[in-house]
């Protein structure tokens, strides 16, 4: 948790969810999607999925996921002691849905977060928004829009720091392997 | 007793081993887990209603005791976590404690269970287990004797704090047989803990255990009094089966003295609830209009008592878990 150093202050961020928001805009408009509903995923995901929400004007409101009874590492690290109930207020079925998160990193967050939306129903399909795609991909996931790929190394580690003002920061990896850590959200 | 308590349902950094007693636990776990159980009160409602948590995970309902409603609210709690689930009702007199239970034990041991619950007749059986259970296996207890019901109680405050949002300030009445209730023991110590303003016990002399004082309430022999501005009411079952001799003069007079009414509730604040564990003895603890009205949340208890059971089954499977994984490096 020492150490931190601010890699991009609060207006680079603004200005990158403006750029997000411009290329979700064009996606959708090139697949013909009309309506799309919006998820983001716990914590800097919401945060991150609120702004784009407004930018957007969706018409239906923002839905919320916390993965954490969807996590692969449960079995390893047990519970998280802060879980927040998930919140979809509109059917997914048939829906075209942009997930939303902050950083893209071993792809097994957004992993959880498909299992966890299907068991609401079916989608007609999913599209991935992430504010930051770094390196360190563990499965074959990849986002449809992103606004930042650093170049980071393994040990590095990137976190959206938030609600307001939004920022990122840069400091050694965390692992969750005790309840004092801080929960290692780039999964 | 308390210590001994913490240090078997706590491991070094606070995470719930097993749940035996809401004794020896402080308010940050209790919160905790009330917290998880709101992130699965969601689950019930979805299309699918099951999360992948404890999936190849066994759990085993060991009942030595009959129990409808909490046997199948914490079958259904494991069954929504993927867990695989096994149904004993073992009769207790068939069995003679101790090695007996041992044996049960390392019986199911060696078909690699993961977790027990257990009802018992005899206080202490769940503790028993839990000391004698391998590592890795987590031990929930479903009621023992008068001991302790602390799911029931987590329940309970599950559902007050849905209502209510906060503990401080509530003013509670537990209502009925509170001697033979572990309920009311394990609710009294849960409310304490919480830190609501005060807790009332409400029964006549003989109804209520010799040491009532100094669990941490007010007594009341007087209905009216005792249920007089209080924001939450917690009416108990009258244990018929654990009753002998005359502790009661008859049902009827029970009722008229003890009994819910809609006139006695009126006496409550006006935004009051209505709780019961279930089953409810219509006409004898409280009158049907009562238990059937706007204040009552009995069947909510039921709804919440799955999300709280999810919550307490996938903490102490979890810390199992990692506590495997400790010994296997």
């Amino acid at each position: 948790m020492s150490d931190n150093t601010t890699f991009m202050q609060a207006d680079g961020v603004e200005s990158l969810i403006d750029v997000m928001a411009g290329k979700i805009w064009t996606l959708i408009n090139d697949k013909e999607i009309a309506d799309p509903l919006m998820v983001g995923i716990r914590t800097g995901g919401v945060w991150l999925a609120e702004r784009l929400h407004q930018e957007l004007g969706l018409r239906d409101p923002l839905g919320t996921l916390d993965i954490s009874f969807y996590r692969d590492d449960f079995t390893r690290i047990g519970m998280n002691p802060e879980v927040h109930p998930s919140d979809l207020p509109i059917p997914v079925d048939d829906r075209h849905i942009i997930l939303v998160d902050d950083v893209l990193h071993t792809g097994r967050t957004i992993r959880a977060a498909l299992n966890e939306i299907f068991d609401y129903g079916r989608p007609a399909s999913i599209t991935l928004a992430t504010l930051v795609d770094r390196s360190g991909r563990e499965l074959p996931i990849q986002p449809d829009v992103t606004g930042l790929h650093p170049s980071l190394d393994p040990d590095q580690h990137i976190t959206l720091i938030g609600p307001e003002p939004l920022g990122l920061i840069l400091g050694a990896k965390t692992n969750r392997t005790s309840r004092g850590d801080e929960q290692d959200r780039d999964a | 007793m308390s210590l001994s308590n913490k240090a078997l349902q706590l491991d070094d950094e606070q995470r719930l081993l097993h749940f035996l007693t809401i004794d020896g636990l402080d308010r940050s776990i209790l919160t905790e887990i009330l917290d998880t159980a709101e992130g699965f009160t969601g689950v019930s409602e979805r299309t699918i209603k099951k999360v992948p948590l404890c999936r190849g995970k066994v759990v085993a309902n060991l009942f030595f005791e009959n129990s409808t409603r909490t046997r199948t609210t914490f079958e259904l709690a494991a069954k929504r976590l993927s867990a695989d689930v096994l149904n004993l009702n073992i009769s207790a007199s068939a069995t003679s404690k101790g090695e007996t239970l041992l044996d049960t034990l390392r019986n199911l041991e060696a078909m690699h269970v993961d977790m027990f619950i257990v009802r018992h007749a005899t206080s202490g059986a769940a503790h028993f287990i839990a000391q004698h259970a391998d590592p890795g296996v987590g031990v929930i207890n479903a009621g023992d004797g008068r001991h302790a019901h602390p799911t029931q109680a987590m329940l309970d405050m599950f559902t007050i704090r849905r209502h209510k949002g906060e503990f401080v300030g509530l003013r509670v009445a537990i209502v009925g047989d509170i001697l033979h209730s572990r309920v009311a023991r394990s609710q009294i110590l849960a409310l304490n803990t919480l830190g609501v303003s005060e807790v009332r016990v409400v029964a006549p002399q003989t109804l209520l255990p010799s040491d009532a004082r100094s669990l941490g309430v007010h007594v009341y022999h007087d209905f009216d009094e005792g249920i007089r501005d209080v924001d939450v009411i917690i009416m108990l079952r009258l244990q018929k089966e654990r009753m002998r001799g005359a502790m009661l003069p008859s049902e009827h007079e029970y009722f008229s003295l003890y009994g819910l009414t809609e006139r006695r509730l009126a006496l409550a604040k006006p935004d009051a609830i209505v709780m019961h564990p279930g089953p409810i003895n219509r006409g004898v603890e409280m009158d049907s209009k009562v238990a059937d009205g706007s204040k009552s949340v009995i069947l909510q208890q039921v709804s919440y008592g799955i999300a709280i059971r999810m919550a307490i089954i996938s903490m102490v499977i979890g810390t199992q878990n990692q506590r495997t994984q400790e010994v296997a490096v």
